[in-house]
C-alpha cells in the first residue's frame, strides 16, 4: 500500500518535471515510426533550421518572462533590424544607404544595435516609468513596424551580398549556420541563467522584485537589460531571416512574438516570473518545430497545425498549474 | 450542550498527515483561543471547518446537529464566519461594497441600493468602533484598515460562530483595542468566538478558554483563569521553556550608529537617536507612527528622503539605495516576510545568498561551490529545518523562513542589524531562537535596532527604547526604568 502510494507520487512528479521532454520524445518516436523520412539527417537539419529563428527569439523571451515581463515587440524588431541591416548589405542600385554594400560584419553590427536600441527603449520605459511591459512592448510592436515601413519606403530590401547571406545559407561542418548560431545563443543563455550572478538576479527580480530590491539588487537595471537581450536576439533573428531569403521584407516577423511566447510557456516557464529554465524553452521550440514538420510530412493541412499548437500551449500551462496547486 | 463541537478531524496531503485528531468545544458566549506553533494543524482545521478543504474523517456538530459544509458560503449560511489571515479585498471597490460583496441590497430590477448599503456599512462600522468612511475605495486604505474591513465583513453576517485567524497581525494597539471591544460585545450577545493568535498577551486579555494543537493533534485544553503563560507555552512547544527571552548582550561604550534629524516628507520629522556597539535599541510605536519608515530611510529604500545625517562608527555615510546600505554594513529584516523578505519561488539556497551574490562570484560568474558552502553554513548556524538547500523556501514554516532571511543578512557580515517586527507570525519556539540570534549578535559587538509593536518584546530584549509617535521621537527610556504602561502612554 505504502509502496504503491510512493510509486504513484513518483510518476506524477516525473510527469510534471519532464512531461514536455517526454511528450517531445514520444512525438519523435511516433514520427520516426510513421514516416521514414523523419529520422534522416537532412530532415533533422531541416527541422533545426526551421526552429532556429523562433528558438533564438524564445531564448530572449525566456529572460523577459523569467523577470515577470512580456515582450510583444520581437516580431516587429525582426523586421526593423532586418531592413536596416540589409540596407547596408544590399547590392541593389536603389540602395537607400550610399556607398554600399558594406562588409557583412558592419551590417550585422548595425542590426544588433537596432535590436538592442529597441529593447533599451522598452526596458527604460518599463523600469523607470513603471509602465506594464505588455503595454510598452505593444506600443513598440506598432512603432517598430511603422519605422520599418518608413525606413524601407514600404519596399523589400533585395540583393544581399553573399557574405551577408552566409549566416542564413551557409554551413559550418555540414551544420546550417542558423542552427550553429541558435546553438551558440542557447549555450550562452544557459550559462548566464544558471551560472552567472546576472542570472540569479533575473530569477530574484521575477520571483519578488521587492525582496530583490531590499537585498541590494538594482531591479531597474536588471529590467532594462532583459529587454536589451530580448531586442538584440530579435535583431539577430531578423538578420538570419533576411540572409536566408536573400532580401529583407517589411512584413517579416509578423506574429513571431506569439510563437516565441508559446515556446517559453510550453517549456514550463511561469508567466508569473521567477520559475523556469532555458532548456525548457529549447524543448518547447523544438516541440513546435517537430510538430510542424511532422504534420507537413504526413501531409496534414497547415490549418490543423495551428489548432494543435493552440491545444499544446494550453495543455502545457494546465500541467504547470496542477503543479502549483499541489505545492 | 456546546454551541459548536469538533471531534477526531483528520486530513492528510499526499501522504503527510496535516491533522490527526482535531478536537474543539466552543460554548456560546465565550472566546476560545486556539493555540499552536506553525505546522500544528490549526490552519487545516479551520479550513475544514469552513468547508474550504475536505476531510478524511471526523465529525463537526453545530447546536448538536452534524454539519458538513461544502463551501464557505454554506458555512456562512449556517452561521459560521471566519476572518482570514490572508486578506482578500477587491481594491477598486469601496469599503461598503467590500463588506456587502455578493449580497448587496437592491432596488427594483436588481439595481444596487448604494445609499442603503453605505448607510448600513456606516452603522456596522460605527457599532464596532472602527472609524472608516464607507465610500472610501479599498486601495486608499492602509493594511490595518483593510484588516478592519475584513473583520467588519465577517461580523456583518451576524454569525454565531466567528473564527478569527491572527486578526491583529496588521493592527496597532489602538485598533486592536477596538477589535477587543467588539469581541466583548459579540460574546455578550451570545456568539462563540474561536480566536487564533501567536500573541499570548492578547489571548490572556480576551479569551475564556484555550485549546492547544501540536503536530496535528489536540494536546490539552482548559480555562484561561487556571493556566499560566509558562504552562501554555510548554503545551505549545511540547517541552519546558526556560525563559521566553534570551538576553545576554552587554552594551559597550562606543557609539556605532548615529541618526541625526532624519526627516521624510509627511512621514517622519527630525528623528535622532544613536545606538552603541553591543546594544539592542528598541523602537516602539503604533502602526502608522513612522517606525517602519525610519528603517526604510536608513536602508536607502525611500528615494524621497528629505534630509538627515547617518553616521556609522563615527563616519558619515550616504545611503541612496539598499546596495549602499549593505556596503556600509547595514542589514534589514523587513516586517513583511513574504512581501519583501523572501523570493518565495526561489530555493532556500538562492534566498540565503541573495544579498551576498557579489562576494560569492568571480567577475560575472557565480562560484557555485562557495555558494553551496555559504548556504550550508547558514542552514547549520541557524538550525534551519530543511531537507536540502534546493527546497523551495515557500515549503518551510514561518519560523524557518524568518531564519532564512536572517541567514541571508548574516552572510553579508553586517555591523548593524535593523529588525522590523522580526517575530511576527512566528511560533513560540522559533521566536526564542530569533531572540537568541539577536542577543548573540549584539553580544559579539554588533548593534541591533529592533522595531516592534509588542511591548513585552521591546521590554524583554532592548537595552534602551525610543518611542515614536506621529513620525517624531516621543521619548526615550532605559530598559530598567520602562514599563509597558509608559510605552503605550508615550506612543498613543
Amino acid at each position: 500500500m505504502a509502496v504503491g502510494t510512493a510509486r504513484r507520487i513518483d510518476t506524477g512528479e516525473i510527469m510534471r518535471r519532464y512531461g514536455i521532454l517526454i511528450a517531445f520524445l514520444v512525438l519523435c518516436v511516433v514520427l520516426a515510426v510513421v514516416n521514414q523520412n523523419f529520422l534522416t539527417t537532412r530532415n533533422i537539419l531541416n527541422v533545426l533550421r526551421q526552429t532556429s529563428i523562433n528558438g533564438i527569439l524564445a531564448i530572449g523571451m525566456t529572460f523577459v518572462i523569467l523577470a515577470r515581463g512580456i515582450d510583444l515587440s520581437v516580431g516587429s524588431i525582426v523586421a526593423l533590424a532586418g531592413v536596416v541591416s540589409a540596407s547596408l548589405a544590399t547590392m541593389a542600385t536603389t540602395a537607400m544607404v550610399p556607398g554600399g554594400p558594406y562588409p557583412a560584419a558592419l551590417a550585422i553590427l548595425a542590426g544588433l544595435a537596432v535590436g538592442a536600441a529597441c529593447g533599451a527603449v522598452n526596458g527604460v520605459i518599463v523600469a523607470r516609468f513603471h509602465v506594464p511591459s505588455f503595454v510598452v512592448t505593444l506600443g513598440m510592436l506598432s512603432a517598430a513596424r511603422g519605422l520599418t515601413l518608413l525606413y524601407a519606403g514600404g519596399r523589400p530590401v533585395p540583393n544581399l551580398t553573399d557574405s551577408y547571406r552566409f549566416m542564413g545559407n551557409g554551413s559550418l561542418w555540414g551544420i546550417p549556420m542558423p542552427v550553429v548560431i541558435f546553438a551558440a545563443v542557447f549555450l550562452v543563455a544557459w550559462w548566464v541563467l544558471s551560472q552567472s550572478r546576472f542570472g540569479r538576479q533575473v530569477y530574484a527580480v521575477g520571483g519578488n522584485p521587492h525582496a530583490a530590491r531590499v537585498s541590494g539588487i538594482s531591479v531597474a537595471s536588471i529590467r532594462i537589460w532583459i529587454f536589451v537581450i530580448s531586442g538584440t536576439l530579435a535583431g539577430l533573428g531578423g538578420m538570419i531571416l533576411a540572409a536566408r531569403t536573400g532580401s529583407a521584407l517589411t512584413q517579416a516577423g509578423i506574429a513571431y512574438e506569439l510563437d516565441a511566447i508559446a515556446a517559453v510557456v510550453i517549456g514550463g516557464t511561469s508567466l508569473a516570473g521567477g520559475v523556469g529554465r532555458v532548456t525548457g524553452t529549447l524543448i518547447g521550440a523544438l516541440l513546435i518545430g517537430v510538430m510542424n514538420n511532422g504534420l507537413d510530412l504526413m501531409g496534414v493541412q497547415s490549418y490543423y497545425q495551428q489548432v494543435i499548437k493552440g491545444v499544446l500551449i494550453v495543455a502545457a500551462v494546465m500541467l504547470d498549474q496542477s503543479r502549483n496547486r499541489r505545492d | 450542550m456546546p454551541l459548536f463541537e469538533v471531534e477526531g478531524l483528520r486530513k492528510s496531503f499526499g501522504g503527510v498527515m496535516a491533522l490527526r485528531d482535531g478536537r474543539f468545544r466552543l460554548d456560546a458566549g465565550s472566546v476560545h483561543a486556539l493555540c499552536g506553533g506553525n505546522g500544528a494543524g490549526k490552519s487545516t482545521f479551520l479550513k475544514i471547518v469552513m468547508g474550504i478543504e475536505s476531510r478524511d474523517g471526523g465529525r463537526i456538530r453545530l447546536d448538536g446537529r452534524e454539519v458538513r459544509f461544502a463551501s464557505p458560503r454554506e458555512a456562512l449560511a449556517a452561521g459560521v464566519a471566519m476572518v482570514e489571515q490572508e486578506l482578500s479585498p477587491v481594491p477598486a471597490m469601496t469599503v461598503a461594497e467590500n463588506i456587502f460583496l455578493g449580497r448587496e441590497p437592491t432596488r427594483a430590477f436588481g439595481r444596487v441600493d448604494f445609499a442603503r448599503m453605505n448607510r448600513e456599512a456606516a452603522e456596522l462600522l460605527g457599532r464596532l468602533g472602527f472609524h472608516l468612511p464607507p465610500d472610501r475605495p479599498m486601495m486608499d486604505l492602509t493594511v490595518a484598515q483593510v484588516q478592519l474591513v475584513e473583520i467588519a465583513k465577517a461580523l456583518s453576517h451576524e454569525a454565531r460562530v466567528i473564527i478569527m485567524d491572527e486578526p491583529t497581525s496588521a493592527l496597532g494597539e489602538a485598533e486592536a483595542g477596538h477589535l477587543f471591544d467588539a469581541i466583548e460585545r459579540l460574546r455578550a450577545q451570545g456568539a462563540g468566538i474561536i480566536y487564533v493568535s501567536h500573541r499570548l498577551s492578547e489571548i490572556f486579555r480576551i479569551a475564556d478558554r484555550w485549546t492547544v494543537f501540536r503536530d496535528g493533534c489536540h494536546v490539552a485544553e482548559g480555562s484561561m483563569a487556571e493556566v499560566t503563560r509558562e504552562t501554555l507555552i510548554q503545551h505549545i512547544v511540547g517541552r519546558p521553556l526556560a525563559e521566553e527571552f534570551v538576553k545576554e548582550n552587554v552594551p559597550g561604550p562606543e557609539t556605532m550608529l548615529e541618526v541625526e534629524g532624519l526627516t521624510r516628507e509627511r512621514l517622519i520629522r527630525d528623528v535622532s537617536f544613536s545606538a552603541r556597539r553591543g546594544e539592542i535599541l528598541g523602537i516602539y510605536g503604533l502602526m502608522g507612527s513612522g517606525r517602519t519608515e525610519i528603517l526604510e530611510c536608513l536602508f536607502g529604500l525611500a528615494p524621497d528622503r528629505k534630509s538627515g545625517r547617518i553616521r556609522l562608527d563615527g563616519r558619515e555615510v550616504r545611503i541612496r539605495s539598499p546596495k549602499d546600505a549593505i556596503r556600509a554594513g547595514l542589514a534589514l529584516v523587513t516586517e513583511d516576510r513574504k512581501g519583501s523578505g523572501l523570493v518565495l519561488t526561489g530555493s532556500v539556497r538562492s534566498n540565503i545568498t541573495l544579498a551576498g551574490l557579489e562576494g560569492l562570484s568571480i567577475g560575472p560568474a557565480m562560484n557555485v561551490r562557495r555558494e553551496r558552502a555559504a548556504a550550508r553554513r547558514m542552514i547549520e548556524a541557524f538550525s534551519i529545518r530543511t531537507p536540502h538547500d534546493a527546497l523551495e523556501v515557500s515549503g518551510l514554516s514561518g519560523g524557518n523562513q524568518q531564519k532564512v532571511v536572517l541567514g541571508k543578512w548574516f552572510l553579508t557580515e553586517p555591523r548593524v542589524l535593523l529588525l522590523d517586527e522580526p517575530t511576527r507570525g512566528v511560533d513560540v519556539g522559533a521566536k526564542r531562537e530569533i531572540y537568541r540570534v539577536m542577543s548573540d549578535f549584539a553580544g559579539a559587538g554588533g548593534t541591533v535596532v529592533l522595531v516592534s509593536s509588542e511591548t513585552e518584546e521591546v521590554l524583554g530584549m532592548a537595552d534602551r527604547i525610543v518611542v515614536i509617535r506621529d513620525g517624531r521621537v516621543a521619548g526615550e527610556m532605559v530598559r530598567e526604568a520602562a514599563t509597558a504602561e509608559d510605552l503605550v502612554h508615550l506612543a498613543a
